[in-house]
């Protein structure tokens, strides 16, 4: 229990040293433009719920931020992990994808952005499905594709190389005698690969999800955009309310670290066995 | 008669290393294995020993000549040709119980059915106290315990078991030599076993296969008459343990010398059976 109480002391003691050191210089510069007191962010960060320069509150900004970064990540999650199994399964696949996508992982998301506009502009799921008014087309039209795209982008490739990893560095032995036990290549799959990769597959899911919320400000500066943190922190910018894209960067952070966190809890939850295992 | 359950005849098989040279690692090795004979493989490292194991059970293609089991070609694996891996063969992520069952499981067998048939054969290596600990919680020994419940589980028709004791510390082996005649000897199923270990392979056998340095040919076929359980003081035990370590360390020598492996010729000096 003291152990509990002292490793949490020692945690915080760089972020109060920081915030002590932002109140000082906060002080000392006496601008909020150039840096706000954080008296003025903190009490945006403990009304989550009051209407900012009228754009609806941090939270309902943060959660359509969220539900686009959730859309694209599920694209890729549910692309990248198949394909992945696939190519450190079968060395053919491999060959046959490896080089090509070798070539668009180096590509940082945000390049992509042109392109991305040239093929999409402004068309959001609300075009795709054809919905023309309501509540709900008001939540589609928010989700664009462009902004899609460039989460999608940045989830994929953390998580496609994680699994092909996670599937390559299965112990051969694992799979040997499964098939010696009657397995089918079906059963293989299900029974040996994914549970023996899935560490380092959720791993990557953890990764791949870190940087989809960090595409989400490139993505939401995409015209097109009213709404989101990424968006918030943009238009606050245009009209010098610096707390506000202080107050969204914080926000963005906690809400990736909570993100990372709960990912954190399920490895060590089910995955235990990787860890104790020699 | 017992009928022949295994059939090898005439297989050959050439490694390819990344430098591109041929390594032959068997050559035109034939053996014929009846039913509920208990035979082990000895050889130097290098004669393809372990190769040869896991062309019986499908794991690798065979190229040259050709392996039957009970009048069909092997081809790829099947579940009455059961294995023994050396180490690192259970599944992590499941109980022992659970990866005992794993062979019923994936023929699809009810869980609750598995569960019960895994209990029996925990129960036949002396872990069902073990049933709910997880591989990692596990000392080496009982790790090839459970990796034997499991082969086993399947009731298999013949088990290949490749070095399973290799890993394990002397008396934790000798221990596990004994559980295993003991188990063999309740129900006869076919075993061919690799060991590096000719006191091993004395010990439990009775045929013992001495393999040549590679390409591994069979150098020598040894009946072992010894009544079991085999008594290590026995004088025969340790002629024959001598005479086989005399041939093998003959092997090592003349494929150190040879200048390439086929120029080795058979000795033909070892004469009288014990």
């Amino acid at each position: 229990m003291a152990k509990a109480r002292n490793t949490l002391l020692i945690s915080l003691i760089i972020p109060v040293l920081f915030v002590i050191l932002w109140w000082y210089c906060a002080q000392r510069v006496d601008n909020s433009i150039i840096l706000p007191q954080v008296s003025e962010v903190s009490s945006l960060l403990i009304r989550p719920m009051d209407n900012l320069i009228s754009m609806g509150s941090l939270l309902s900004n943060i959660l359509v931020s969220l539900i686009r970064v959730l859309t694209g990540y599920i694209i890729a999650v549910l692309l990248a992990i198949p394909m992945g199994i696939l190519m450190g399964y079968y060395s053919t696949m491999f060959t046959l994808f490896n080089n090509f996508l070798g070539l668009f992982r180096p590509i940082p998301p945000l390049a992509w952005v042109p392109l991305v506009l040239a093929w999409f502009g402004v068309a959001s799921f609300a075009t795709l499905s054809g919905i023309e008014q309501g509540q709900l087309y008001t939540w589609l039209s928010s989700l664009k594709l462009s902004m899609v795209f460039i989460i999608f982008i940045g989830a994929f490739f953390p998580i496609l190389t994680s699994t092909i990893y996670g599937v390559r560095s299965v112990n051969k032995t694992l799979v040997d005698s499964a098939l010696v036990l009657g397995a089918d290549s079906r059963k293989i799959f299900s029974k040996i690969l994914l549970p023996a990769a899935a560490p380092s597959i959720v791993n990557g899911m953890r990764t791949g999800l870190g940087v989809a919320w960090m595409c989400l400000v490139s993505a939401e500066m995409l015209p097109g955009s009213i709404s989101g943190v990424g968006y918030l922190i943009t238009h606050a910018y245009t009209i010098a309310h610096t707390e506000i894209v202080i107050a969204g960067m914080i926000s963005i952070g906690v809400v990736g670290a909570v993100l990372d966190l709960m990912f954190r809890i399920f490895e060590n939850r089910k995955f235990k066995w990787q860890r104790l295992a020699r | 008669m017992r009928e022949d359950i295994i059939v090898i005849n005439q297989v050959g098989k050439t490694f390819i290393t990344e430098k591109g040279a041929n390594i032959p690692a068997l050559q035109e090795f034939s053996l014929k294995i009846k039913e509920n004979d208990f035979i082990c493989l000895v050889g130097p490292s290098g004669c393809g020993k372990s190769t040869l194991l896991r062309m019986m059970a499908g794991l690798e293609p065979v190229v040259l000549g050709q392996i039957l089991y009970r009048g069909y070609e092997v081809l790829k694996p099947d579940k009455r040709i059961g294995m023994v891996f050396q180490e690192y063969s259970l599944l992590p992520w499941r109980t022992v119980l659970d990866n005992v069952g794993l062979g019923l499981e994936l023929a699809g067998t009810p869980i609750r059915h598995c569960r019960e048939t895994a209990i029996k054969y925990l129960e036949l290596v002396g872990l069902e106290k073990f049933s709910g600990a997880y591989p990692y919680e596990l000392s080496g020994g009982m790790r090839q315990r459970v990796a034997i419940a499991r082969a086993l589980a399947n009731d298999p028709d013949i088990l290949l078991m490749d070095e399973p004791f290799g890993a394990l510390d002397a008396h934790t082996r000798i221990l596990l030599q004994k559980e295993l005649l003991k188990i063999w000897e309740a129900n006869r199923k076919t075993i061919v076993f690799v060991t590096h270990s000719v006191d091993e392979a004395i010990y439990l056998a009775d045929h013992i296969i001495v393999m040549t340095a590679g390409p591994g040919r069979i150098k020598e076929r040894i009946d072992v008459n010894m009544p079991r359980p085999r008594d290590r003081a026995n004088p025969v035990y340790g002629k024959l343990s001598s005479r086989i370590l005399d041939m093998l360390e003959e092997e090592v020598v003349s494929s150190q010398e040879a200048v390439t492996p086929k120029t080795y010729h058979f000795p033909g000096r070892v004469t009288a059976r014990s």
